[in-house]
C-alpha cells in the first residue's frame, strides 16, 4: 500500500515530525481558546474517540490484514472495564483504570483472535462477529457489569487526574487529546518497528512469512491484542469523555461498521488515514444536515437525513474502493505533491 | 547476541569475508579450492537427503519413492516436464507439504515433516515459483525480513526503542545493505517491492533468502518468465552466492540450457519418479531423459539450444 511510504515522498522540504508537532501545538494551544462548546461536544470529542478506534483497527486490519467486525465489542469491553475498575477499586487513579481497561479489551481481543489462526478474510470477519454479539449480550445479561442499574444506562464517573477535575468540554477535550496523542505516537512507532513489518509480511504473504521464520501465530495474536487495547481505550474516551454515559447499546454492530468504514475511507495501513476517515464520518452527517436544511427546508427532516446519510455514505465507500483504494490519505498526498510541484516550478 | 548456534561467531563478520562462512564443509576442504573444486565436497556427508519420499493428492501421485542426496556446497538442479512433481518436492523439503511416506534428512536430523516455522533456524531458505514478496514493504525491509527469525526483542522494546531492539535493527540493516550491494539491488533499496519489474522482484526474493546466509537454499524456478539476458544474470548471481557464502543450492528450472551450465548435478523427474540423476553430461546423454523429457533428438549438441529456445 502506497500509504505506508506516502510520508517519504510527500514532504521533500520539511522533516516528517514538523506537521504533527504543529498540529498538536494548534490543538493544544489554539483550539481550547476559540472553540465553542458545540465544536468540542459534537465534533472534536467523537472525532478523537473514533480516530483512536480507527488507529486500533488499522493495526489489525490495515497492517496485519486480519479483517475484524468486532471493534465496537472491544470499545464496550474497554468502557465497561474502566467503569468497573473505577467503581470497585477506590484507590485506583483514572489513568490506572484506563490502562487496566485496555488490558481487559486486549485479553478479549486475544480470545476472539484465536479463530484467525485457522480462518482468513471473509470467514474471519464473520467469526469476529461472535465477539460483537457475545460482548453485547454479556453486558446486557449480567447486570453486575452496569452495577445493577435498572435501565442499564449508567453515568460515567467524573474525569479527574491528580485531583484536577476535567469536567468541562475543554477539559474532556484536552484529556481525550492527550490519550489519543500518546497512543497514536506509540502506534506509529509500532508500525515502523520490526513487529509492524512482521504484521505487513503476514498480511502480504502468510506462507512466505512463515517460511522465513516470522512467528505467524504469535504475531497475529499480538496484532489482535494491541489493536483491542487501543480500541478499548477509545471506548473509554467514547463513554467517559464524549457521551458521559456507559451503555451497551451504543456499541452495536453499526459502530463496528462505522470504524471499518473509517479506515477504508481514510486509508488502510496508514495511521493518518484513521484521522482522515474519522473526520469525514463525524463531520459529514453534520454537513449533510446543514446542506439539506438549506436546500430543501422543512422537507429535510431527521428521517430523510438519516436515509440520505446512509445512501451517500454507501456511495462514498463504493467510490473509494473503486477509485482510491488507498483512501483519503493517498488523495491528500497526491494533492499536496501537485501543489508543492506547482509551487516549486513557479 | 541471540543466534542460531550454527552461526555462532559468524554474525559479526562481514559478508565479504567468505572464509568465515565456510561452514558445513569437511574439515579438509579449504575455502579457496572449495569454490572451484566441487570434488572436495564429494567425500562429505550429504547436507540434505530424501529417502523414499512419496506424496499423493487424492488419487494423483505427485511423488513416488524419490531418493535424492545433496552434498554441501553443490548446485543441484531438479528438472522435469510440467507436473513432474518438482515443486511438490521443494514443498516437501521446506515442510509446506507433509509426505505420505519417507523421510527428509537435513544436516543429520531426520524429519517426516520438516518444521516450517523452524526452517530459518535450521539454515534453510527458499524462494517461490510465483513471487512471494511483501508488496507493502520496501525492498530493504523485504530483504531485512529474512532476518526476522533472529529478532529477540519484543514489541514493547521496539516501540520504546530500548533493549536490544536498536542493535538488532542496526545489525539487520548493515547485513541487508551488504546483500543488496552484492546482488546489485542498492539502487532500488527504498522502492516498494510491488512496484519493481518482474526480474528485479525475483532477485529481491533471492536477496531475502540469502540475507540470513542459509546453509541450504531452495530456488523454485528462479528464472521463470525471464528474458535470456536476465536468466544468465540470475545464473551468475546464484553461482556467485554459492561461491561467496558456500550455500548449497537446490533449484528447479525449466530452461535446460541454463541448468546444464549452472548445475553440478541434475536430477530428472517425470510423473513423480526420478528417472535420471547425475552430472549434466550424463543426464544430457541419458536415453530415458531424452525420451521422457527432452523429446527425441538425434543431435545432442543442438539439443540444449533447441530446448533453451523452446523454453521447456
Amino acid at each position: 500500500m502506497a500509504a505506508i511510504t506516502g510520508d517519504v515522498f510527500a514532504a521533500p522540504v520539511l522533516p516528517k515530525w514538523i506537521a504533527p508537532v504543529l498540529l498538536l501545538a494548534f490543538a493544544y494551544g489554539v483550539v481550547p481558546l476559540f472553540g465553542s462548546s458545540y465544536l468540542f461536544e459534537a465534533i472534536l470529542l467523537p472525532f478523537l474517540a473514533l480516530s483512536l478506534a480507527g488507529v486500533g483497527l488499522n493495526i489489525l486490519t490495515g497492517y496485519a490484514g486480519q479483517v475484524s467486525l468486532g471493534s465496537a465489542a472491544f470499545m464496550a469491553a474497554g468502557a465497561f472495564a474502566a467503569y468497573n475498575f473505577n467503581l470497585r477499586i477506590e484507590s485506583l487513579p483514572l489513568v490506572g483504570s484506563i490502562v487496566l481497561a485496555g488490558f481487559v479489551a486486549a485479553a478479549i481481543g486475544i480470545v476472539f483472535g484465536l479463530p484467525s489462526l485457522r480462518l482468513k478474510g471473509f470467514y474471519l470477519a464473520v467469526s469476529t462477529l461472535a465477539a460483537q454479539f457475545f460482548v453485547q449480550w454479556a453486558l446486557t445479561k449480567f447486570s453486575w457489569f452496569s452495577n445493577n442499574s435498572a435501565s442499564g444506562v449508567i453515568d460515567a464517573p467524573r474525569l479527574s487526574i491528580g485531583g484536577f477535575a476535567l469536567d468541562g468540554a475543554v477539559g474532556r477535550y484536552l484529556f481525550a487529546l492527550t490519550v489519543v496523542s500518546i497512543l497514536t505516537f506509540l502506534a506509529y512507532r509500532l508500525v515502523s518497528s520490526q513487529t509492524g513489518r512482521n504484521f505487513i509480511a503476514i498480511r502480504d504473504n502468510e506462507t512466505a512469512a512463515r517460511i522465513i521464520g516470522i512467528p505467524v501465530l504469535k504475531t497475529k495474536l499480538l496484532a489482535f491484542a494491541i489493536s483491542s487495547f487501543i480500541i478499548g481505550v477509545a471506548g473509554v474516551i467514547w463513554a467517559f469523555a464524549y457521551l458521559r454515559t456507559v451503555e451497551p447499546d451504543g456499541f452495536d454492530l453499526d459502530r463496528s461498521f462505522q470504524i471499518l468504514f473509517i479506515i477504508i475511507i481514510g486509508g488502510l495501513a496508514s495511521i493518518r488515514g484513521a484521522f482522515f476517515g474519522a473526520a469525514l464520518i463525524v463531520v459529514f452527517p453534520l454537513g449533510l444536515s446543514r446542506l439539506g436544511g438549506f436546500l430543501l427546508g422543512d422537507v429535510f427532516d431527521s428521517g430523510v437525513l438519516d436515509m440520505s446519510q446512509r445512501i451517500v455514505l454507501g456511495a462514498l465507500i463504493i467510490l473509494f474502493l473503486i477509485l482510491e483504494p488507498d483512501g483519503l490519505v493517498a488523495l491528500w498526498d497526491r494533492v499536496r505533491r501537485r501543489l508543492l510541484f506547482a509551487w516549486q516550478s513557479t | 547476541m541471540p543466534l542460531a548456534s550454527y552461526a555462532l561467531g559468524v554474525m559479526e563478520a562481514s559478508v565479504y569475508a567468505p572464509e568465515v562462512f565456510a561452514r558445513g564443509l569437511p574439515a579438509g576442504a579449504q575455502p579457496e579450492n572449495a569454490t572451484t573444486a566441487v570434488p572436495a565436497a564429494h567425500a562429505a556427508a550429504p547436507l540434505l537427503s530424501l529417502q523414499g519420499i512419496g506424496l499423493s493428492f487424492g488419487g494423483v501421485v505427485a511423488l513416488a519413492d524419490i531418493d535424492l542426496s545433496v552434498r554441501p556446497c553443490e548446485i543441484r538442479a531438479i528438472i522435469g516436464p510440467n507436473g513432474a512433481g518438482k515443486s511438490s518436492l521443494i514443498n516437501v523439503i521446506s515442510g509446506v507439504y507433509r509426505p505420505d511416506r519417507g523421510q527428509v534428512r537435513l544436516a543429520g536430523a531426520g524429519y517426516t515433516q520438516v518444521p516450517t516455522q523452524r526452517l530459518a533456524h535450521l539454515g534453510v531458505a527458499r524462494t517461490f515459483q510465483n513471487l512471494a514478496l511483501f508488496k507493502g514493504l520496501s525492498v530493504l525491509d523485504n530483504v531485512a525480513s529474512g532476518l526476522a527469525y533472529r529478532v529477540r526483542s519484543n514489541f514493547a522494546g521496539q516501540v520504546l526503542g530500548i533493549g536490544r531492539s536498536r542493535g538488532e535493527r542496526r545489525d539487520a540493516l548493515s547485513r541487508t545493505d551488504q546483500i543488496l550491494e552484492f546482488l546489485d539491488l542498492a539502487a532500488v533499496r527504498d522502492r516498494l517491492a510491488g512496484t519493481l519489474p518482474y526480474g528485479l522482484q525475483k532477485r529481491v526474493e533471492l536477496a531475502r533468502a540469502l540475507v540470513a546466509q542459509p546453509r541450504l537454499l531452495l530456488l523454485d524456478e528462479p528464472m521463470a518468465g525471464m528474458t535470456a539476458s536476465e536468466k544468465s544474470e540470475m545464473a551468475d548471481f546464484v553461482r556467485a552466492a554459492r561461491d561467496r557464502f558456500f550455500t548449497t543450492v537446490v533449484l528447479i528450472e525449466h530452461d535446460v540450457g541454463v541448468v546444464m551450465g549452472l548445475s553440478d548435478r541434475i536430477a530428472v523427474l517425470d510423473y513423480g519418479r526420478k528417472i535420471a540423476d547425475g552430472a549434466p553430461d550424463e543426464v544430457r546423454n541419458d536415453q530415458r531423459v531424452i525420451d521422457a523429457y527432452l523429446g527425441v533428438a538425434s543431435d545432442n549438441e543442438a539439443l540444449s539450444q533447441d530446448e533453451g529456445r523452446a523454453g521447456i
